[in-house]
Parts: structure tokens; sequence; C-alpha cells
């Protein structure tokens, strides 16, 4: 049975590895947590992002945000990727797609076209 | 939504955007009845602006004039046979804050499964690191508990929403669920 004393322990392994992780995230990864990104499944999608980028030791370099209605409700669950001064944003996202994303746009640099808005705008 | 607990995010999230600095999301599960208690400390509500909550043409978003969280929460409880309560004390005075009652009744055709709670939890801690937050759910004659203030107690300056941490939070909830 875990005990919140074990967190101490946690705290000591993890004390090295913060120093090195102090500089901010390059990437901001921030997904719609609003009523209409909830309802369409925005939770899972989050979750995944999260779990993937600490994977995939990606903690230095990406964040994972949350922010509200971004707008564009019929898109959702919406996931945008800020690097800069770009930014992509990606549509009815799933955990799937999430996972993809974090595979071939934040670690491999390249952005999933057939994911964006720009892809899905004619539907 | 597919489960109550989606719900039950979205309107924690309220609170959040309430400035709240402690969220408490306390469940209660019998056999038949399901309450949940959604308190924060944040800014509060006016009379009035709660009398409007259940129109879904009110809404605090600028994106839209649209607003469905708590009619969607209402609507979750009433086709049950149960309600929503709203009660609210509004800023400047000091015990201002909400709650938000929610009653609905588990063995009405129409319940919505409570589904992945802890999943709720984890998000609302993942997105806002520097709020409280204390869960309880009692159900199966188990006391389900979390309390992100003694978290930070142990974990010092390490940020709770980092994996790892996240990670141990899931574990010890999902022990207390199965114990």
């Amino acid at each position: 049975m875990k005990s919140i004393e074990e967190l101490a322990k946690i705290r000591e392994q993890m004390k090295s590895k913060m120093a090195l992780r102090e500089s901010e995230g390059t990437i901001r990864v921030v997904v719609g947590m609003a009523t209409c990104g909830i309802a369409a499944g925005a939770r899972p999608v989050l979750n995944t992002l999260v779990e993937e980028v600490n994977k995939e030791n990606l903690t230095d370099k990406v964040t994972v945000t949350q922010t509200g209605c971004i707008g564009i409700c019929q898109y959702e669950p919406v996931v945008e990727v800020f690097e800069g001064d770009n930014k992509v944003t990606y549509v009815k996202m799933t955990s799937d797609k999430a996972k993809r994303v974090v595979a071939e746009h934040l670690m491999g640099g390249k952005v999933v076209e057939e994911y964006t808005i720009g892809a899905n705008q004619a539907v | 939504m597919k489960e109550l607990s989606l719900n039950i995010l979205d309107i924690a999230m309220n609170s959040v955007k309430a400035g709240a600095t402690l969220i408490g999301i306390h469940i209660i599960e019998t056999d038949t009845l399901l309450t949940v208690d959604i308190v924060d400390n944040g800014c509060g509500m006016s009379q009035s602006t709660v009398e409007k909550l259940r129109d879904p043409f009110f809404t605090t978003r600028t994106t839209r004039k649209v607003g469905l969280g708590v009619p969607f929460y209402v609507l979750a409880a009433q086709q049950t046979g149960g309600d929503v309560t709203i009660t609210s004390v509004q800023e400047p005075d000091p015990a201002h804050g909400t709650d938000v009652h929610g009653e609905f009744h588990k063995d009405h055709i129409d319940y919505t499964p409570l589904g992945d709670i802890a999943s709720t939890v984890l998000t609302l801690i993942q997105g806002y690191p520097d709020i409280d937050f204390e869960f309880s759910h009692e159900v199966d004659g188990k006391h389900v508990k979390l309390y992100t203030r003694e978290i930070r107690e142990q974990i010092g300056d390490i940020p709770i929403n980092s994996f790892e941490i996240l990670h141990w939070i899931q574990e010890y909830l999902s022990e207390q669920y199965n114990n």
C-alpha cells in the first residue's frame, strides 16, 4: 500500500533531474478543455500527450498545457502546437492521433498535415 | 457527456476560472444515490447570476453566446429524477466561494455512469498545479481520499504536475479503489 511519505523518496530521486529541467520548453502544446473539448473527448487526448511526451523524454523541450474554448467547437478536440512564431492547429484529435503528432511532429519536426485544420476544413 | 466524471471536470473548470485556490470534489455513493459537491473558494457569484446559470444562453465565454456546462450537468441530474443546487457567496464577503451540489439516482435508466473520476482529478492537477485540490469518494465501504496539500508538503519544490508525481498519484488512487 502506498503512503504519502514515499513521495519524499521520489523527491530525492527527482532533484538531480529537475536541475536540468529548469529551462522552459521551446514547444508548447495546448489542449482545449472547455465544455466543447471535454464533451468531444479532450481528456484522453491530453492524458496521452502528457504520457507520450514523458515516455519519449521530451519534457525539457515540450510543455503540455490546457486552455478554455478556442472558438472552433465543431473541430474539438483541438490541439495547438506553438513553436516560436509558428502555430499548428490539429483538429478532431484522438489518443492515437496524439501519439502520431508526438512521434512525427514533436520528435521528427514534421507536421502531420492530414490532422491539421487546413486539411479538415472542406468537410 | 459520456461519463459524469467529464461533467464534473467541466464544472470544476468554472471554479478554476473563478480564481479558486482550493477546489473540493466530494462524492458519496450508496446503492441508489450518487451525490457530488464541487466546492471552491473562488470569487463567487451574485444571486442573479446564480439564477441565470441554468440558461444555456448565459455564458461568461467570449467566443460564442452559448454556455452548456451547467445546463448539461443539470440535465444529467434531472433525467435521473435528481437535481443540481448551486449556492454562492460573492466577494468581498470573506466566505466567498461556490458549492455545486448534485444528486443523481443511480437506479434510473437515464443515469450516466460516473466513469473515470481519477482521470478527472489528474487532469485538474496537471493543468492547474498552483490550485489545491481535495478529493474524496465514498463508495462500496471505501473512503478514497487525495489532498494535494499533503502531497505538496512531501515534494517541496518539485512541481506537482511533473510526470513522476502525477503517475504516483494515479497509482495511489487506483490502489485505494482496488484494495
